[in-house]
């Protein structure tokens, strides 16, 4: 069997892409919240806000140092994979990812170690700064690499020149034109990450009754956050998408199955993309509603997948089912949150044992609704590394062979299912260790804190045996 | 015209982190790869503990260097990579579960052999495929249009396995006298042993590859023997330094070791820049050749110039916090 190196690469690049994507994506959403946190504890002095910060901090140091581990491998994985894209798009690329590097180390550098270890040692209003700094970081940090992003989705600001890119204005090139909305609809997915996470915690902790004050305040700042977070994401998402059907509109085609140019589209619920016979089989729907959706009128006319050739379409049926995917978590997203604006009535929301254990199912959603959304936007672009310009062979790097790409595939993958299973097999742990007073966690172990060592400030043991017994 | 050349800034920024990653990492690596050798798990404590608080910031100068080179010579970005492509996924592995060991290590108290076998054989892959990077630099790479065309283990050959030892047992010396500074007792009198074969070891091999080097790259024949030159002042200080390794050793010295490896590792460096300026892909490509954009580099060497200072004033407050020895249980009780 010959060995695909362009298919081994991209799956490279998406597999280590996916497990680096859900580190970030959760870190943004809980910096915000911890600085809230913060901000809560500095204005009302109510202990259980502290209690709440020192808690999410400890899982956000991990959750971080797991994200800086997997983020290395990316910064290489242009140059040994992509080289002819890495060496044409320098110009641009260079520069922007260079720049969230020197962002990342001013933050780490300056204000992460604050917040990480300067309780008591620093005055109050000080912690809060390097709370609220870390959280602005972690959104610079993001703005850096969407950019990057957008501009392969939807290049400006640049002339090809002999191969290479040249930067005509930065302005355009940085906020290019799906820079926006797609830097607002990420911004938002972290922010949802963030809450589903807290909440679905704070539920676990109810359901065994764990210091339920602060828990129930936890869940109740989450559960309103999220009643006003899940509908306006869904629309955000609908501006993304309008965005993307005037640049990328075979992509939207792809995302609605829809393979003719033509009016009354409708919208699909269910059917099967057969690329082969350039149609779907086992076709449901509802009569007119993408024209609806996308043209706000019935009869309106969708470009439809056929405008490009079958050799420039996307794999339709991955970007069809990953949106579908995405789509019906959100739903299932808004009516969760519907249905915890129901349950306070009475306060009947904490003590639901049903919907605290949903709530609980419910964490892991928002990591499988950002990587659908990905991939929809990621593979919905193929062939295109650089939208129009550049296609994925022509970025490959020419010696690599099938051999090469395998071999570190599964060496990727092999050191990642390590990596992963110790990284979340410690979050378990620092979870269950749960809110420990400061002076107890202190005396678990007495390392060296570090701020680019975000894991030194979690101070709990790996095993179980030698952890001090939890308090109910 | 330009008011300056920005490739030569952005040369001497690289050049500048490549030593800064060399030092600081080598030491730490070192480390690792006389973890096992430890006379038991005590000094264990003691030697990871002594590089605990500073390891991270090393390698950041890794991640720096990685983006800067994209930024500013993307050429070398596009050749070293592939290139060494098997070699650089070997490293990041290591470095991967070295940076793991080190954080689980500590909360362990059951497995922690397990950890202990993940930093040291991380350090040790980290160190030797660092040490081939440095051999197929000087070996030079199949380059044609700007596109590297050689296979996928040309980076393999007697040679650069020479260098990836070479630098094992180089950094292995730099964790050596690291830990002759900052620890005291049994695990002192250890790392007095080890050194001076050590040392021996570091000599032999950098001898060897001097020697060798000549005949690998013509142009570095040319540069050394064509005629008599100020170069060959470097050769001589690292050979200086070298002497004052071995006779501090003798007089047990706890601080001259380590600065004095430090010193022979400098200008070797050098020794190798001037060998090879101003050529950064060889055997062809010159720093200009491999250059991105000039508006390019400009824009990014603002940030950069912004933020080295305030990576160097973080290190430097970071090992004066952390100044003097490592005690035997510090840290645990």
């Amino acid at each position: 069997m010959e060995l695909d190196p362009l298919l081994l690469s991209r799956l490279q690049f998406a597999f280590v892409v996916s497990f680096h994507a859900i580190f970030p994506v959760f870190t943004i959403g809980l910096a915000s919240y911890i600085a809230v946190l913060h901000g809560l504890f500095y204005k009302t002095d109510n202990p259980a806000w502290d209690r709440l910060a020192m808690f999410w901090t400890r899982v956000f140091a991990v959750v971080f140092g797991m994200g800086v581990v997997s983020g290395i491998v990316m910064s290489f994985q242009f140059g040994t994979n992509w080289s002819n894209f890495s060496l044409a798009a320098a110009n641009f690329l260079g520069p922007m990812l260079s720049y969230e590097v020197v962002t990342a180390f001013f933050l780490e550098a300056a204000f992460l170690g604050v917040l990480l270890f300067g309780r008591g040692k620093v005055p109050e209003g000080v912690h809060l700064f390097a709370a609220i700094m870390v959280a602005v970081g972690t959104f610079i940090s993001s703005f850096w690499i969407l950019s990057a992003n957008s501009w392969m989705q939807t290049p400006a600001g640049v002339e090809l020149i002999d191969g290479s890119f040249r930067v005509t204005a930065w302005g355009e090139a940085i906020f290019n034109p799906s820079f926006g909305w797609r830097f607002a609809h990420m911004v938002m997915a972290s922010f949802l990450t963030g809450g589903f996470v807290v909440a679905g915690v704070s539920a676990w902790y109810l359901l065994i009754r764990r210091d339920v004050e602060a828990n129930r305040k936890a869940l109740s700042m989450c559960l309103w956050l999220l009643l006003v977070l899940t509908p306006a994401q869904a629309l955000v998402g609908d501006f993304h998408g309008l965005n993307t059907l005037e640049h990328q509109p075979t992509k939207v085609a792809a995302m609605e199955g829809n393979w003719e140019t033509r009016g009354n589209v409708p919208l699909l619920l269910f059917a099967w993309p057969d690329k082969q016979a350039q149609a779907n089989r086992f076709e449901i729907g509802i009569p007119s509603l993408a024209s609806v959706i996308l043209k706000h009128d019935p009869s309106g006319v969708v470009p439809g997948i056929s405008e490009a050739p079958p050799e420039e379409q996307p794999p339709v049926a991955i970007v069809f089912w990953a949106f579908r995917i995405m789509v019906a978590i959100g739903f299932l997203m808004i009516a969760v949150a519907l249905t915890g604006l129901w349950l306070r009535r009475g306060g009947r929301v904490y003590e639901h044992r049903g919907y605290l254990q949903l709530l609980r199912v419910m964490t892991v959603t928002p990591f499988l609704a950002v990587l659908a959304g990905w991939f929809v936007t990621e593979t919905g672009r193929a062939p295109w590394l650089v939208y129009g310009m550049m296609t994925h062979a022509e970025g490959l790097t020419p010696s690599l062979t099938g051999g090469m790409a395998l071999f570190t595939l599964v060496g990727y993958v092999a050191v990642y299912a390590v990596v992963f299973w110790a990284g979340v097999y410690y979050l378990t742990r620092v979870v269950r260790n749960g809110m420990l007073p400061e002076d107890e966690h202190a005396a678990v172990d007495g390392e060296v804190e570090r701020p680019m060592r975000p894991l030194s400030a979690a101070h709990t043991p790996f095993e179980q045996d030698a952890a001090p017994t939890w308090r109910r | 015209m330009e008011m300056f050349d920005l490739s030569l800034i952005w040369a001497v920024i690289i050049g500048f982190g490549v030593i800064m990653y060399v030092l600081m990492d080598g030491f730490d690596l070192g480390v690792g790869i006389l973890f096992p050798f430890a006379p038991d798990e005590a000094a264990r404590d003691v030697m990871m503990n002594s590089v605990a608080p500073v390891w991270d910031g090393n390698e950041t100068w890794l991640v720096l260097g990685g983006a800067g080179l994209l930024g500013a010579f993307p050429l070398v970005y596009s050749v070293f990579l592939p290139a060494l492509y098997i070699g650089v996924f070997l490293m990041l592995a290591g470095l991967i579960f070295r940076g793991i060991a080190f954080e689980f290590r500590f909360k362990s108290r059951r497995n922690r052999h397990w950890w202990n076998r993940a930093f040291c054989w991380g350090s040790a892959v980290a160190a030797f495929a660092q040490g081939v990077v440095v051999g197929a630099y000087i070996q030079g790479f199949a380059v044609e249009e700007f596109v590297y065309v050689g296979g996928a283990m040309d980076w393999l050959t007697p040679f650069t396995v020479l260098t990836g030892l070479g630098l094992m047992a180089g950094y292995a010396l730099l964790g050596a006298t690291w830990l002759i500074m900052k620890s005291e007792g049994h695990v002192q009198a250890w790392a007095y042993r080890i050194t001076p074969p050590l040392l021996a070891a570091v000599l032999v091999v950098f001898l060897i590859i001097s020697l060798w080097t000549p005949f690998v790259d013509p142009a570095v024949w040319a540069r050394w023997f064509d005629h008599i030159q100020l170069i060959w002042i470097l050769p001589g200080l690292a050979l200086l330094c070298a002497v004052v390794v071995f006779r501090s050793v003798q007089r047990r010295s706890e601080g001259l070791p380590f600065v004095a490896t430090l010193g022979l590792y400098i200008f070797t460096y050098l020794g190798l820049v001037v060998s090879k300026w101003p050529v950064i892909v060889p055997p062809n490509y010159t720093i200009w050749d491999a250059a991105s954009a000039p508006e390019s580099q400009l824009f990014l060497l603002i940030g950069v110039l912004f933020v080295i200072p305030i990576v160097l004033a973080y290190t430097a407050w970071t090992y004066w916090v952390f100044r003097g020895k490592v005690k035997v249980g510090e840290g645990y009780h």
